[in-house]
């Protein structure tokens, strides 16, 4: 059963209507926001618990119990933060640049509700730099709602005096980790904090903080308003509710879509995206969340329910819901590679299994596509995965050895393969 | 890690630099920004501020901009925070320009998203006019970089140009796109696919089609 375009959360998702907030209003947002702040902060973490709205932002933490860990009473000497993650890079996903430039209300509302519910002071959206034009949109947004009174001193008229910022990243892919952004917002360098401290224990400036992605708090304005049980009517037991689906690659109509949790992976592709290029036989592997987690071949992919459990059972996972799909023209190797890449540039150079990790596997992985290699190199690079993975302080070296181990596993035969045409050509 | 370095701290630099101070309108966004955090804690508008010195530089030189020494000597005092925490953070975020760049930051996204839909050609069109990677063009209109991820991955493969992103490219397109630059017109920022108006799927939305033509209120529909 198809999501019925009533039941879509981002209906300006593509942007043919004006983001500003008398065309926002006219869509439903801020309405009566003052009934849901109503509620009282358990009334909302309750409701948001309920709902099943696991964390959008890659890791699935249950948003409702994310909110509950910050402290019930409020302290002056320590105000509570709330931090919205809009650092956006992870390779494959482009969701919340939409919510950003479309339909930025929707955010900027999703900030007050949850900071109230935590009762932080204040919110700052943390908005990669790249995204230039977006973030004069949000800015602009945010000026909108101060102006009508909706943020600010007694917001929505509510009696809750609670500010929002926008901060502009500058083009560091750490800065998506939550202590990165943290020290990121204290005009430091983007390099994670060990934990503990947990951020809601000591976070921005050592107050309680709580840090969460753009779409889980745009959504949760709609699911106060909906309810708890309309939300988790949609998708399997434990991966509840809509999610923004980016589809990139080898379709024939890549694109941003909001749809139901756990549609199955063909009829993702199927409904919105034209199908694979060259048909489905032509389909090589699938990366289901973005680069951070391992391909799953084709064979195992047409029937994956698009959800957190679904992803996992094939040995990968939801990550973003960003989907890359690749087809059979695809140098699956290179793909991988250029991944490795990406982490390479994008380590912070912090923790020495990564910063010396990530460069090392990026050069074999330049060896092995072109064959350049030893069969046993195979295992030593397997080896040097499993080294750097859960041996520093942030996952970027987790996220830096998946997709590899996911190549090794699945196409272990294409880089024998390679191994042996370039040795077999040195011979010549 | 990314590979970054420093322009040399000369003679030369400090006189053309040494006397930065940010114009009355980029002083104003200055004040804004750090009237953003609690009080004490200014250093955090560091990242705001270096864009703007940036910026401003890039309006002196008529260039996307840099940022000299001096210029980061100038943002830390005006923090009030020590020159090597400053430049710890114009080192460690890549948007930062270290070294001279042309009129132009051509920015193509070489990530695999972009990788599968055909980055290759847009390098390849870049090239063919002159372009080299990490290099200023002779006629200072062009800098060429290869940069990550850039989030426009469901219109790939795309190009940033300054402030703008150009996106569903082809060798083609992106020509076009720097033709017209180059004559000192303002391209169409966005999608280049005929017909597309964002991230929808090419040929009309599939979702959410009475938003094409009204901005409708789905309420009623609950």
């Amino acid at each position: 059963m198809a999501l019925a375009d009533k039941d879509r959360i981002f209906t300006n998702l593509y942007g043919y209507q004006p983001w500003n907030l008398k065309a926002a209003q006219a869509r439903g947002d801020w309405d009566n926001t003052k009934a849901l702040l109503e509620k009282g902060r358990d009334g909302i973490i309750e409701e948001i618990k309920a709902s099943g709205l696991r964390g959008r932002g890659g890791a699935g933490f249950p948003t409702g119990m994310k909110w509950s860990f910050m402290p019930k009473e409020p302290n002056p000497a320590r105000p509570g933060f709330l931090v919205i993650n809009a650092d956006e890079s992870e390779p494959g996903s482009c969701k919340d640049r939409e919510i950003i430039r479309h339909d930025p209300h929707k955010l900027i509302e999703g900030a007050l509700v949850a900071g109230f519910a935590m009762g932080a002071r204040a919110a700052y959206i943390y908005v990669r730099g790249e995204y230039i034009r977006e973030a004069e949109t949000l800015f602009a947004a945010v000026a909108e709602a101060y102006e009508a009174g909706l943020v600010g001193k007694n917001a929505c008229g509510s009696g809750y005096d609670f500010d929002v910022f926008v901060h502009r990243g500058a083009g560091a892919y750490i800065c998506g980790e939550e202590t990165a952004m943290i020290e990121s917002l204290e005009g430091k360098k983007g390099q994670p904090r060990l934990k503990p401290p947990f951020p809601a224990g000591a976070g921005l400036y050592g107050c309680p903080t709580t840090v969460n992605n753009v779409e889980s708090i745009a959504v949760a304005p709609t699911i106060l308003r909906r309810g708890a049980s309309w939300f988790a009517g949609f998708g399997r037991e434990n991966n509840k509710g809509t999610k923004l689906f980016q589809i990139s690659g080898h379709v024939e109509k890549p694109c941003v879509v909001e749809e139901e949790m756990s549609i199955p992976f063909r009829e993702l592709i199927e409904r919105h995206c034209g199908g694979i290029r060259g048909g489905w036989d032509n389909l090589l592997a699938v990366i289901p969340g973005g680069s951070s987690v391992p391909l799953v071949p084709a064979d195992q992919c047409f029937d994956m329910p698009m959800d957190f459990d679904g992803c996992k059972a094939v040995g990968s996972g939801l990550g973003t819901a960003a989907v890359i799909v690749m087809d059979k023209s695809t140098d699956i190797v290179r793909a991988i590679s250029r991944l490795s890449y990406f982490y390479k540039h994008e380590s912070c150079g912090q923790c020495t299994p990564c910063r010396e990790g990530t460069g090392w596997m990026w050069r074999m992985m330049e060896r092995l596509r072109t064959g350049d290699a030893a069969v046993e190199e195979i295992d030593m690079l397997q080896q040097v995965t499993k080294q750097v993975e859960g041996h520093t302080i942030c996952a970027l070296g987790d996220a830096a050895a998946w997709p590899i181990q996911g190549l090794i596993k699945h196409f272990r035969p294409e880089l024998e393969r390679r191994i042996a045409e370039n040795v077999r050509e040195a011979a010549e | 890690m990314a590979d970054r370095h420093l322009e040399p701290d000369t003679p030369d630099l400090r006189a053309r630099w040494g006397g930065f101070a940010f114009t009355p309108d980029w002083d104003a966004k200055a004040k804004a920004a750090i009237a953003r955090y609690p009080e004490g804690r200014q250093r955090s508008a560091v990242m705001a501020l270096l864009d703007y010195a940036q910026r401003q530089v890039g309006e002196d030189t008529q260039t996307q901009g840099w940022l000299p020494i001096p210029v980061m000597e100038y943002v830390a005092g005006y923090l009030d925070m020590p020159i090597i925490r400053v430049v710890e953070v114009a080192t460690f975020y890549t948007m930062y320009n270290l070294v001279p760049v042309g009129r132009y930051h051509v920015q193509v996204c070489g990530t695999t998203p972009c990788m599968l839909r055909g980055s290759d050609d847009l390098f390849d069109a870049c090239k063919a006019r002159g372009m080299k990677k990490g290099h200023n063009s002779t006629d200072g209109l062009w800098t060429l970089t290869e940069v990550e991820c850039m989030g426009n991955c469901s219109s790939a493969p795309m190009v940033q140009i300054n402030d703008d992103n150009y996106e569903d490219l082809t060798a083609d397109r992106l020509n076009h796109i720097l033709d017209e630059l180059a004559a000192g017109r303002a391209p169409k920022p966005g999608t280049q696919e005929p017909g597309r108006h964002t991230v929808e799927p090419l040929g009309g939305p599939t979702t959410l089609r009475e938003m094409v033509t009204e901005n409708h209120d789905y309420r009623g529909e609950w």
